[in-house]
């Protein structure tokens, strides 16, 4: 029987509107000179027990744009379909994909619409610009972003960052007498830094596992990807330019 | 009754964001959205609409899911931590600012702009909430250029630096962090107003903002004159933004210079605060700017012979 007595005992109540959950994993891109790299592990958890091995964090946009998304997936879904639902209706009014820098400033308008109920997501959109080049655009929970030429998100986001500053900025390195560190790495170095990156955040924390998804945005006339094992080509139209997608496994534990 | 007069009260922001909030449910999705305009549609039919969550006291929620001041653990970290000066002098106005974000105590970012191009003429500093400032800045340039084609002449840097104000004053309660120096060049000569998210607007000839301010007035007022040359103008903005970077954990990383003269602002050059410290601006070694080159061989410094005969 309910107890309607000792209900009316009880003190005060307080109660919190409480819409946000943590659901781990991690997110990155890279920009290369003429080419974009982002990926992000499958694994969805809610504390420390694993829901899912395999929930995509990384959607292709248009065949210049992918967005990767970490923080709480349901509003991570939510944003996406949002975003896509804005990409038709630009292409329904003028006919073409829209540019990736105004990708870019649709998400800021669009994240920070939701200033005073933000969306608990981390976005990292990565893509080739109209003038060709790659180019990585990363985003806080309410709009404010920036152009960079790599960046990782999430929950092992100050594991693999670091690993990153040094192997792709060179950050606290000198180089030798009469060397020089390049500009941009080539497409076959970034995929092992992803790959290595991932392996590494696995191992040391407890919500990125079980697999790797890559997009790779590459230029139309590049020829970075020709005999690479693997790699599968999910480009959507003859224009614009190409896109592959390539799926690694990681460890299960 | 208190209900009753936010309904009918204009200055309210949250009775305000409840109404256009109501018609945007109405509508479902703005006109706006259809076209190319990233959602800012027609400016000149208001600013914006946000959602809202359906709370009490929805500011209260804001806070409890995004201060990270007030709860470390709290999920949502905005983007915060900042040094950003700006002054005027005989010869225009010098912007300095750093290039540090922190969320908690991790460097979210060491390379943001905190300088806003509003345009060719009008600079905005970054201070607080990193999205607050770019999108209300970003939007602020939008009625910049209206102001122009409606008046066919600049907007000033008072009225530009007021319309900020009146529009942020009108969030003010609703958890909005900023605190911006408009700076630029009209009709009366170099101006800086600063502006807050509390509502103040100041104008000045000299503003520092941020958690690095302190650490950059104190190099800022000793080294500052009006008749300063251009060279040790911009010297004084490097130099104080350095000492932010050098004594403040959340500022850092490099520092962004600006120059505004009477045909606009240009951008004097991105300066690594560690290479400042070691080789100066110039990048000879041996010149910077660093306290251990000063007092090498002396004071507490020790040396290495008698730290060997110890």
């Amino acid at each position: 029987m309910f107890d309607v007595q000792s209900v009316a005992h009880q003190g005060p109540q307080s109660r919190q509107f409480n819409p946000y959950t943590e659901n781990g994993g991690t997110i990155l891109a890279i920009a290369g000179a003429d080419f974009s790299v982002i990926a992000g592990d499958t694994r969805q958890s809610e504390g420390y027990s694993i829901q899912t091995r395999y929930a995509p964090k990384v959607f292709q946009l248009t065949d210049k744009a992918v967005l990767a998304v970490n923080g709480f997936s349901a509003d991570g879904k939510m944003f996406v379909k949002k975003v896509k639902q804005r990409l038709e209706w630009y292409r329904h009014a003028h006919a073409k994909d829209m540019p990736i820098r105004s990708i870019a400033r649709l998400i800021q308008t669009m994240l920070y619409s939701r200033r005073f109920f933000p969306y608990y997501v981390y976005n990292i959109l990565g893509g080739i610009e109209d003038d060709g080049t790659g180019s990585v655009y990363s985003f806080d929970p309410v709009g404010s972003y920036e152009r960079e030429a790599c960046r990782a998100a999430g929950a092992a986001q100050s594991l693999v960052q670091p690993f990153l500053d040094n192997q792709v900025y060179y950050k606290n390195q000198t180089a030798g007498q009469d060397e020089s560190f390049p500009t941009h790495l080539p497409l076959p170095s970034v995929l092992k830094l992803v790959v290595d990156a991932f392996t590494s955040a696995t191992e040391r924390h407890i919500e990125v596992g079980d697999g790797l998804e890559i997009y790779v945005v590459l230029k139309r006339d590049s020829t970075a990807i020709q005999s690479m094992e693997g790699v599968q080509e999910v480009t959507t139209s003859e224009e614009g330019q190409r896109v592959f997608y390539i799926r690694r496994e990681l460890k299960k534990d | 009754m208190n209900t009753l007069a936010e309904q009918f009260s204009t200055t309210s922001a949250l009775s305000k964001l409840k109404k256009t909030q109501a018609l945007l449910e109405d509508e479902e999705m703005s006109d706006a959205m259809w076209g190319s305009q990233a959602g800012f549609g027609n400016v000149a039919q208001g600013s914006p609409s946000f959602a809202v969550p359906a709370v009490p006291d929805p500011s209260a929620f804001l806070r409890l899911h995004t201060d990270d001041r007030a709860d470390p653990n709290c999920k949502i970290k905005i983007q915060h931590g900042t040094t950003t000066l700006a002054f005027r002098y005989q010869g225009g106005v010098i912007v300095a600012v750093d290039s540090r974000a922190t969320a908690g105590s991790y460097v979210a970012s060491g390379t943001v702009k905190k300088v806003i191009e509003i345009n060719p003429y009008l600079l905005g500093t970054m201070a607080g909430g990193a999205a607050d400032c770019q999108y209300w800045e970003t939007y602020l340039g939008m009625h910049c250029r209206l102001h122009e084609l409606r008046n066919r002449e600049r907007i000033s840097v008072s009225a530009a630096s007021k319309y900020l104000s009146n529009l942020v004053y009108s969030y003010k309660g609703m958890g909005l962090s900023m605190g911006t120096m408009i700076c630029g060049w009209d009709k009366t000569g170099p101006a800086i107003f600063y502006v807050d998210s509390d509502g103040t607007r100041l104008k000045g000839d000299l503003f520092s903002v941020g958690s690095g301010s302190t650490f950059a007035y104190g190099v800022l007022d000793q080294g500052y004159h009006w008749d300063m040359t251009d060279e040790d103008a911009q010297e004084l903005g490097r130099r104080s933004i350095y000492a932010a970077g050098h004594r403040d954990a959340f500022s850092g990383n490099t520092c962004n210079l600006y120059h505004v003269k009477e045909d606009g602002w240009r951008f004097i050059g991105n300066y690594d605060l560690s290479k400042l410290h070691y080789d100066g601006p110039n990048n000879v070694p041996g010149a910077g700017y660093g306290y251990d080159i000063r007092i090498a061989g002396r004071a507490s410094a020790l040396q290495p012979a008698v730290a060997a005969a110890a």
